[in-house]
């Protein structure tokens, strides 16, 4: 089966018409004065958004994904390294923040993107460079988040009681601590799984997620330690900064922009710049690793543990390394939820957690600190705007009482139906050569493909014209989008898989090995018991 | 295959084996446990004022026992499964799970709908369930076919962990569909069997265990033997029979498998119908049991099944029977025995089931019955 | 390859944006939208999406006076997924939506505690239907509001019940360690326990279908009464297989029990069981039998607990926003609605009579004892009410007591 078409076989070439441009962007100039453009297009887009107009959520969706992607696209252009900085030094720290503070959801967004982003990252370490597969990672970022939460909850715990609470200003230097804690409950977890492989480590881990949860749920009694299924509140934050608030007043009434509350934007710019600041530690720190002996003795481990062993790799000790690189990382993220959320129950740390962060992994790319960040950006996006604002949209358009008018529906119906048969007669193409062959007809592939579609198109095309209007308000509440996002989530994940195995932005290293070991099996469609 | 000589050599190889080694397992399990709660209950006499541990193991072991076998045959027949898949494919196949909730649902389609004939009561008991469980199995095998079809083939020689967030995505999918599904056409959420209709699958059966009377429930005893007899067919199909053997040849080596003119897809599709329809079956059968299914009723069992795999030694098809007996016999101790001590209950049943397992994976990381991993050098 | 896509997606974006702008008609009326946030995918979407549903309904019968006043009100209904990340997320999303006054949700305390800190501090005000947790109101938060009852008080009210049957020694409870389920189960523990009863065992458990490991040591500590602390789906299923296992005792319950499903799924085995509700049976509150017939007119299928306090609350906060709207004589600021919610007083509601106190919980709770009559799920309504109490809310004791002492 083919997966991935190429433009030449398409019959039509799309290439063609962008070759130009595509030559042009090699240009340095051309290509940051592109970027610039970009990044302006969007910043203007998404400031001029107004929420009373019936299409912003569709607007919000398509406009703010292509913002936070944009370091992405930076890192990939051909340009000299310092302007690349440059670029996404201007886009986190002037363009997202002003975006943010015309419309403050954007600052929740961006800031649950840096904790997912954290945590894909430490992940990343366990499963992506060491290969230990890890279906618990969540209670690691519950231990952290625990961590502040207890010391700082107002809750009646045995913390508060016995007067142990600590002030809001020791906040960074539980940000430490969490890192310390988490990476001890690492070891802990790394110490009796350390003969384990494979799907055998998956479900002592999950185990592990598992009962941790369990341990938040019940230790509230006979000593209340975590509050149980209530959970925390009021948990502390760091104090604000006064000249973050100033700051932030003075740039909103300089460039006319209602202020709506200083306070707590200030409180989430706060929150913001703390998270920014801890994914760019976890990424630098995952960057050295990576490329360090750890790193390489981490990928012999993953690629082969005899052979590793043999070399002379240390193997208790690096897997315990990666355990508790990734739990550090999952613990001072963990204290920046706490704290940002200023409330922790053990909703927050369920099965479906770990597989997310899991999913956003292998999604991104695994091995790759690229991918994994991508792989964050991109499932968050989905989970928390794209789909969100896509349900909204809907319902907007309900309440406006809009009709899709019946050339819209057509056309519509057209290219989805037409797609779907296009990509059937691609697939069925060798069958239906034989057939005409069987005919005595000699066709190839382009002409036979033209004989068979054309005619299914206009059939296509005459019924959909006949279809009538569509009015919103038909719509049956069985089928609420807002119902169906996980659906919709779930299918995507699948798509994504089949159409980019590799992961969204394949580590070109990781590429390489796979590319290898299809080639070596190409006509057997097994897996080669690679781990 | 062994040739088979004679039909007494047959019978043992493919019924008395199976069905002794079950029994084995049954036994050893509940020996286990009967004998940890009576240790138990000589270490802590009275772990609360006013109950004496004794007397009330005495009550409620035979209940106890008899929940954990149907409840382990239901782990088993789940766990299978994913330990056929993971024989041939090594990966976990995490929809496996919502294949199992699929069945449950197939099999209140064809009850209601047998019921809303009005004829349901007519029917002999056993070819009712028969006619149930075999929709269930037909259904949710074509479905694991289906699975595999779409999500999982295209993704053949991509790293490991690839098929598995697809099985993910398969997973959120399923049930919010079979939600979306039952929305549309039932308007129901909570499916109930209609089980109240037959006065001989509501009615307890008491048994008499000394001076206690245990109410054995007729659909845990559907539960035992149905399972008895799938296991003892499957344990034919995948040992006795050509197709099994194509099966058994894939998992070994798929390459050297497709060498030999094994059509190895075939065989592929094959397990994912077998273990489809397993669960499927598995599905059907404990939402009799239990009365009540929704589309979000495979998640807990699936999880347990697949640690019953991996406890019994994933890969292993009589490590799935036996990790699946084992942890059904532990989770129903667990249950009875931690109530009575304070501080501890039984929300702490899952610490401790994984616990074991982790004690369990210590000693032996491949679980109970599973081979040392391959060692390439 | 990368920059062919990227302006091939680009290209799309705008032809999509081109579009669907002709998907936009007119608007003249100012526009109000009322929010509500509850679970509407995921297991718990049933109880989410009726409580969603009782929203639309009321928004469609109730917005008429605010409609002749030139409003046009707009339901704008989220999916929190029960999930406190996506709750917040979606928080501060409508906070940014000027048009949106009020809030009704959410289902899961977990949920509802973050996001009504971001809510408040855009003085957006929110209108709990189902979140009984006492800390939920507790924090003292101006724009957070609850038309349920409290655990606190629901918890016990049923302990009593049981000690006052005088039948009743021992009880055993379960809960199902949500913060709900657990919470209420505690309270009751701990009025169980004062009243005299003994209390054989406590436990929570997360199985939503097979009880039959929960139920063996319940049978050989034989208590005279189970508590149950938790949803219909959970305590019906449970107690049909409890009886079937040959449990004989009286069942008790919080008002999640309290939907006509309950005795879909216990059928027989549910008969008799006793259930705590803050919502009168519809047998003593004709409104409350309109609101069934209704629901179950548009929808096709019978409201789940909560749905009529979600109806409610609506119901409050559409009034509290035509009255402020009366008074500012345009689209009024949140912080006016809000004090205006607060101030609620005598509304005459499905669920009973609603007076919000200082801090938001129903100025005086009625707590009715209700038993199941009958396994046919269309006679729900005509369960038998055995007993009605009104219970001050705390704050109101509190503040009784000062001026009293």
């Amino acid at each position: 089966m083919t997966t991935q078409p190429t433009s030449s076989e398409n019959g039509f070439s799309l290439g063609a018409l962008f070759r130009p441009l595509r030559q042009a962007l090699q240009n340095p100039v051309i290509a940051g004065i592109a970027l610039i453009v970009y990044l302006i297009f969007w910043y203007l887009i998404l400031s001029s958004l107004s929420r009373q107009d019936p299409l912003f959520p569709l607007k919000s969706m398509l406009a703010f994904p292509p913002l936070v992607l944009f370091p992405f696209l930076v890192i990939g252009a051909k340009l000299d390294g310092r302007f690349k900085a440059l670029l996404i030094l201007a886009v986190l720290f002037i363009v997202i923040p002003l975006v943010g503070m015309y419309d403050s959801s954007y600052f929740e967004l961006v800031i649950q993107i840096c904790i997912f982003s954290g945590l894909a990252l430490g992940l990343n370490i366990v499963v992506g460079f060491a290969g230990l597969l890890d279906l618990g990672y969540v209670a690691f970022f519950a231990v952290g988040a625990y961590l502040w939460a207890m010391y700082t909850s107002n809750v009646d715990t045995w913390f508060k009681i016995n007067d142990l609470l600590v002030p809001a200003s020791s906040f960074y230097l539980f940000l430490f601590f969490g890192i310390i804690v988490a990476a001890i409950g690492g070891i802990t977890l790394g110490l009796p799984v350390l003969r384990l492989r494979g799907d055998y480590l998956a479900i002592v881990t999950l185990g592990f997620g598992e009962v941790i949860r369990i341990l938040a749920v019940n230790a509230n009694s006979p000593t209340n330690f975590t509050n149980g299924s209530q959970g925390l509140d009021g948990v502390a934050r760091p104090p604000s900064l006064p000249f973050l608030t100033e700051l932030i007043t003075r740039v909103e009434t300089s460039l006319g922009i209602p202020i709506n509350n200083a306070q707590s934007l200030s409180q989430q710019a706060l929150f913001y710049i703390i998270a920014i600041l801890i994914v760019a530690l976890i990424i630098v720190i995952a960057r050295r690793l990576d490329n360090s002996p750890i790193g390489r003795a981490w990928t012999a481990i993953r690629e082969d543990e005899v052979a590793a062993i043999a070399m002379g790799v240390p193997l208790v000790r690096m897997k315990l390394l990666a355990f508790a690189m990734g739990a550090s990382f999952a613990g001072i993220i963990g204290v920046l939820y706490a704290s940002k959320q200023s409330f922790v129950s053990p909703e927050s740390f369920s099965l479906n957690q770990s597989i997310g962060i899991l999913a956003m992994v292998i999604v991104g790319g695994i091995g790759g600190i690229r991918g994994a960040l991508f792989g964050a950006c991109v499932v968050t996006l989905l989970n928390l705007q794209v789909l969100k604002n896509f349900s909204l949209q809907i319902n907007n358009w309900k309440n406006i009482d809009a009709v899709i008018p019946s050339w819209l529906v057509a056309l519509l119906v057209f290219a989805v139906v037409g797609y779907v048969l296009f990509l059937v007669v691609r697939a069925l193409t060798p069958l239906l050569i034989s057939l005409a062959r069987r005919l005595n007809q000699n066709f190839n592939a382009q002409q036979i493909r033209v004989i068979v579609l054309v005619p299914l198109l206009i059939v296509v095309a005459i019924n959909a014209l006949q279809l009538p209007s569509f009015r919103f308000d038909d719509w049956p509440t069985q089928l609420e989008p807002a119902k169906y996002e996980r659906l919709v989530f779930g299918v995507l994940l699948v798509v994504m898989m089949i159409f980019r195995p590799s992961g969204l932005l394949p580590e070109p290293r990781r590429k390489m090995e796979m590319q290898e070991s299809k080639s070596t099996q190409a006509s057997v469609p097994a897996n080669g018991g690679k781990e | 295959m062994v040739s088979v000589r004679s039909t007494t050599d047959w019978l043992y190889r493919y019924v008395v084996f199976p069905v002794g080694q079950m029994l084995i397992f049954i036994i050893g399990a509940g020996l286990v446990v009967s004998v940890l709660a009576y240790l138990l209950a000589f270490l802590f006499p009275e772990p609360r004022p006013n109950i004496i541990l004794v007397d009330q193991i005495n009550r409620q072991l035979p209940g106890m026992l008899i929940a954990g076998v149907s409840l382990g045959f239901v782990y088993a027949m789940i766990a299978l499964g994913y330990t056929l898949v993971y024989g041939v494919l090594k990966f976990i196949n995490f929809a496996h799970s919502e294949i199992f909730m699929f069945g449950s649902v197939i099999g209140f389609e064809v009850m209601r709908r047998l019921d809303d004939t009005g004829y349901m009561q007519g029917w002999n008991p056993i070819l009712l369930v028969a006619f149930i469980v075999l929709w269930a199995m037909l259904l949710s095998g074509l479905l694991a076919v289906l699975i595999e079809r779409i999500a999982y083939r295209p993704l053949r020689g991509a790293p490991r962990l690839v098929p598995l967030i697809s099985a993910i995505g398969v997973s959120l999918f399923l049930t919010d569909a079979v939600r979306a599904f039952q929305a549309i056409t039932r308007n129901e959420f909570n499916l109930t069997y209609p089980t109240i209709d037959l006065p001989w699958l509501k009615n307890p059966i008491p048994l008499a265990f000394g001076e206690t009377t245990v109410n054995v429930r007729v659909t845990s005893i559907i539960i035992i033997v149905a399972a008895v007899l799938m296991l003892v067919a499957m344990n034919y199909f995948v040992n006795g029979t050509k197709l099994g053997k194509g099966i058994r040849a894939v998992s070994q080596d798929m390459s050297t498998a497709s060498l030999m003119g094994i059509n190895v897809n075939y065989m592929i599709s094959l397990t994912f119908f077998v273990g489809g329809s397993f669960g499927g079956a598995a599905g059907a059968l404990f939402g009799m049991n239990v009365g009540t299914v929704t589309p979000f009723v495979g998640f807990i069992p699936g999880i347990k099944a697949f640690t019953a795999a991996v406890l019994g030694g994933i890969g292993n098809v009589t490590g799935a029977l036996l990790g699946g007996l084992a942890l059904g016999m532990i989770e129903s101790f667990l249950n009875g025995i931690l109530v009575y001590f304070p501080a501890l209950g039984q929300r702490y049943t899952d610490v401790f089931a994984f616990s074991v397992l982790i004690l369990i994976l210590i000693f032996r990381p491949s679980g109970l019955l599973g081979e040392r991993v391959d060692e390439k050098v | 390859m990368r920059t062919k896509r990227f302006v091939v997606f680009t290209l799309l974006l705008v032809v999509a944006l081109a579009l669907s702008a002709t998907l936009v008609s007119a608007q003249d009326a100012k526009v109000i939208k009322i929010a509500s946030q509850t679970p509407l995918s995921g297991p718990q979407s049933v109880l989410g999406s009726s409580m969603s549903n009782a929203v639309a309904l009321a928004v469609e019968q109730l917005s008429g006076p605010l409609a002749e006043a030139g409003y046009k009100v707009e339901y704008v209904p989220f999916d929190d997924q029960a999930t406190p990340d996506v709750g917040v997320a979606n928080a501060n999303n409508l906070v940014n939506d000027p048009a949106i006054l009020a809030v009704i949700g959410h289902l899961n305390s977990g949920v509802a505690i973050p996001s009504s800190e971001v809510y408040d501090q855009f003085n957006l005000v929110m209108i709990s239907p189902a979140n009984t947790n006492p800390r939920i109101t507790n924090r003292g938060l101006t724009t957070v509001n609850r038309v349920c009852g409290r655990d606190d008080l629901q918890g016990p009210t049923g302990a009593r019940f049981l000690a006052g049957l005088g039948t009743v020694s021992s009880v055993y409870v379960l809960h199902d360690t949500t913060a709900y389920g657990q919470g209420v189960a505690e309270f009751f523990r701990v009025e169980a326990e004062a009243q005299g009863m003994t209390v054989l065992g406590f436990e929570g458990t997360t199985e939503a279908a097979n009880f039959e490991g929960v139920i063996q040591p319940i049978l050989a500590l034989a208590p005279d009464a189970i508590y149950f602390g938790g949803i219909y789906s959970q305590t019906g299923i449970f107690i049909n297989q409890a009886r079937a296992a040959g449990f004989s005792g009286i069942f008790m319950g919080p008002d999640g029990t309290d939907s006509s499903e309950f005795a879909q799924l216990s059928g027989e085995a549910g008969v008799g069981t006793y259930y705590t509700s803050v919502a009168g049976p519809a047998s003593i509150y004709p409104n409350a039998a309109q609101f069934v017939a209704d629901y179950n007119a548009k929808f096709g299928e019978d409201p789940q607990p909560f749905a009529a306090q979600s109806y409610d609350a609506t119901a409050i906060a559409l009034n509290a926003i035509l009255e402020a709207a009366t008074i500012a004589g345009d689209v009024p600021s949140r912080a006016a609605v809000a004090s205006v919610v607060r101030s609620t007083t005598g509304y005459e509601g499905l669920t009973g009579t609603v007076t919000f106190d200082a801090y938001g919980d129903p100025e005086v709770g009625l707590y009715y004892v209700i038993q199941v009559g009958s396994s046919d799920p269309a006679a729900w309504g005509g369960n038998t009410l055995l007993e009605t109490l009104e219970i001050p809310s705390p704050f109101k004791v509190l503040s009784d007591s000062m001026m009293g002492g």
